[in-house]
C-alpha cells in the first residue's frame, strides 16, 4: 500500500485490518498520533486527512491511500512550532500531554470548519457563523476528552491562536 | 478483528454486484470498524463505496433535495440549502456525535448504524439482535437507554440516530439500487422494521441493495427544531430527542410532523401524536393530548421508566417554544 503523509510518500504493506492509526503508530514510526480508547469516543488519534479532521482509529488504512494526510508530526517541529503547538504551551493546555496531539489536530481542523462557516449545536441562529465563542469552542472540540480537564485552557490557547490569524 | 476480503467498487452498479456475493458496504467506517474490533459484526467481505460518486446535494424537481449517499454529515448539515429550509436536519446531523465523526460519517451509514445497546455491544451477553434466538439481556439488566415505544419480547433496543429522526419528520425517501439494475424509493416510513421475533433484520433492504440516495420533498411550512436531551451537553447519544415542524393559521396549529428519538425501536413517528395537534389551538391541552397519544402504549423496563415522563416534558417543551405559548 502506498501513503501520502505530512507531503512525503510512504509504502507499507500492512495486514488488510490495520487502522490508519496503528499504520501511523506501528508500521511508519509516527506515533504522536495516541491511541485512546480505539474506538471513536476519546479523540486523541485526531488527524487531518484532505484537510478534515477525523478519528485515525475508526479508518482502514487500506481505504487512505489517495488521501493527503497531515498527522502532529506535520503540524510543527521542535524548533518551528505550529502557533496550536506554541499557544498550547503558553496556556498550559495540557497536564500529562497524551490527548495534546489528538486537540491540536482537532483544533486546527475546526478553525477551517469555523473560517467555512459551518454551524455547530450552540450556535444560535444557523445562518449566522464566526464568532468562535468560549461555548463554540467547547462545542466544537467536544470530540476531544482531557482526562486530565485541562479545558479551560485548552480553551484560552484555541482562542488565542484563532483571535491573532491573519 | 475478524480479517476479510476486501473490494473498492468504482461504480454503484460493481458495488451491488460485489455486495450481492455476500460483501458488506464500508463508506465511513465509523460504526461498522467499531463493531468489527468487537466482533460484534463479522463481515466476509468489505466493498468500499467510499469512493463513489454519491457525494453531491441536488435541487429536484417537487421542490426538495436529492442527498447522495456519501454526503458526509457535517456537510449535509453546513449545506446553505438545507441550513436555510431544512433545519431541523442541520439542528439533529449538529447535535451528534463529534466534529471528527461527522466529517467521516455518511448519510447512508447514519440511516444504518446500529443500536448503542450495551448487550448487543458485549460478545458475552445474549442478544437476539446479534445472535438470532439466544435471548435478551436487555430486558432484565442495565436497561436505562433502552426503548419504551416499539419494543418485543426479543428486542428493546433504541435506533440510535439523530439525522434519521429529522428525516423521519420531514417524510424522507431512500433511494436505492438493488440487484439487477432494480431501483427503489422507498419512503423512511417504511424502512425501518419492527423487532418483533427477528431484531437482527433492521430494515427492509435485500442482499447488496445499496442506499444511492436519500429524497427530502419539499419543506414544510411553519416553523421547526431539534431537541435533544442526554447526559452530557454534548457528544452523547440520546435519551429523548423530539424534531418537530408545527404550522400557525388563525390562531390553530394547521400542521404539525413530529418525529422521535431515544424512545423507539426505530426513528419515532405516530400519526395520532399528529392528529392530536392539527386543528386545535396551541396550548397544553393540545400539547398534553399529542403527549398521551404519543406514550399510551409506552412500556418502561425498569431503569428507563424515567423515559416516559422525559419524553412528555420535552415534547411539551418543544410544542411551546414553536408556538410561543406559555405554560
Ligand atoms: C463515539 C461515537 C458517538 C456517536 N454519537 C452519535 C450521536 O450522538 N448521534 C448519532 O446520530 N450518531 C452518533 N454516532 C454514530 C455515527 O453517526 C455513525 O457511526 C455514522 O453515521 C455511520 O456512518 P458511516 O458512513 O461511518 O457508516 P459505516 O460504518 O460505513 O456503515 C454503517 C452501516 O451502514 C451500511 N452502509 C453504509 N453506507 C451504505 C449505503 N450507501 N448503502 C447500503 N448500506 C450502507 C454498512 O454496510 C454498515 O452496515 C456516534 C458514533 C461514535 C463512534
Amino acid at each position: 500500500m502506498h501513503f501520502q503523509i505530512n507531503g512525503q510518500h510512504h509504502e507499507a504493506d500492512p495486514d488488510i485490518r490495520t487502522t490508519l492509526l496503528d499504520l501511523l503508530r506501528e508500521h511508519l514510526g509516527l506515533t504522536g498520533s495516541k491511541k485512546g480508547c480505539d474506538h471513536g469516543q476519546c479523540g486523541a488519534c485526531t488527524v487531518l486527512v484532505n484537510g478534515r479532521r477525523i478519528n485515525s482509529c475508526l479508518a482502514l488504512a487500506v481505504m487512505h491511500q489517495d488521501d493527503e494526510i497531515t498527522t502532529i508530526e506535520g503540524l510543527g517541529t521542535p524548533d518551528e512550532l505550529h502557533p496550536l503547538q506554541a499557544a498550547f504551551v503558553r496556556h498550559d493546555g495540557y497536564q500529562c500531554g497524551y490527548c495534546t496531539p489528538g486537540q491540536i489536530c482537532s483544533a486546527k481542523g475546526m478553525m477551517d470548519e469555523v473560517e467555512k462557516g459551518w454551524p455547530s449545536y450552540v450556535t444560535a441562529e444557523l445562518d449566522e457563523t464566526g464568532e468562535l465563542t468560549r461555548d463554540e469552542v467547547s462545542e466544537r472540540m467536544s470530540g476531544n476528552i482531557c482526562r486530565c480537564a485541562a479545558y479551560p485552557n485548552i480553551v484560552d490557547a484555541i482562542q488565542e491562536v484563532w483571535e491573532a490569524r491573519a | 478483528m475478524k480479517s476479510f476480503a476486501f473490494a473498492q467498487a468504482d461504480t454503484p452498479e460493481t458495488a451491488v454486484a460485489e455486495g450481492v456475493a455476500a460483501g458488506r458496504f464500508i463508506a465511513g467506517g465509523t460504526n461498522l470498524i467499531d463493531l468489527m474490533k468487537l466482533q460484534v459484526e463479522t463481515p466476509a467481505k468489505l466493498v468500499d463505496i467510499s469512493r463513489l460518486d454519491l457525494s453531491d446535494i441536488e435541487e429536484s424537481e417537487d421542490g426538495g433535495l436529492l442527498i447522495g449517499a456519501l454526503v458526509p454529515n457535517s456537510d449535509l448539515a453546513a449545506d446553505p440549502r438545507v441550513r436555510e429550509r431544512y433545519p431541523v436536519l442541520s439542528r439533529a446531523l449538529l447535535a451528534g456525535a463529534s466534529g471528527q465523526l461527522r466529517n467521516k460519517a455518511t448519510t447512508g451509514g447514519n440511516l444504518l448504524q446500529r443500536t448503542r445497546c450495551y448487550y448487543f455491544y458485549d460478545v458475552d451477553a445474549r442478544c437476539n439482535k446479534r445472535v438470532p434466538g439466544s435471548g435478551c439481556d436487555g430486558r432484565e439488566g442495565f436497561n436505562r437507554i433502552l426503548a419504551v415505544l416499539g419494543t418485543s419480547e426479543a428486542c428493546i433496543a433504541t435506533h440510535p440516530s439523530d439525522m434519521a429522526v429529522a428525516m423521519r419528520a420531514l417524510d424522507a425517501v431512500v433511494v436505492t439500487l438493488g440487484h439487477d439494475g432494480d431501483r427503489r424509493r422507498i419512503p423512511l416510513s417504511d424502512f425501518y422494521r419492527l423487532p418483533g421475533d427477528t431484531p437482527h433484520l433492521e430494515t427492509v433492504l435485500r442482499p447488496g441493495e445499496l442506499i444511492t440516495h436519500v429524497a427530502l420533498p419539499a419543506p414544510p411550512a411553519g416553523r421547526s427544531t431539534y431537541r435533544k436531551v442526554r447526559d452530557r451537553a454534548s457528544y452523547a447519544f440520546a435519551l429523548v430527542s423530539v424534531a418537530a415542524t408545527v404550522a400557525i393559521e388563525d390562531g390553530r396549529i394547521s400542521a404539525a410532523q413530529l418525529a422521535f428519538g431515544g424512545l423507539g425501536s426505530q426513528p419515532w413517528r405516530d400519526p395520532a401524536v399528529e392528529a392530536a395537534l392539527v386543528g386545535h389551538a396551541p396550548g397544553d391541552a393540545a400539547f398534553n393530548a399529542a403527549a398521551d397519544a404519543l406514550l399510551a402504549e409506552a412500556k418502561g423496563f425498569g431503569h428507563n421508566d424515567f423515559k416516559i415522563p422525559l419524553a412528555r416534558r420535552t415534547l411539551i417543551a418543544v410544542l411551546r417554544e414553536l408556538t410561543e405559548t406559555e405554560a
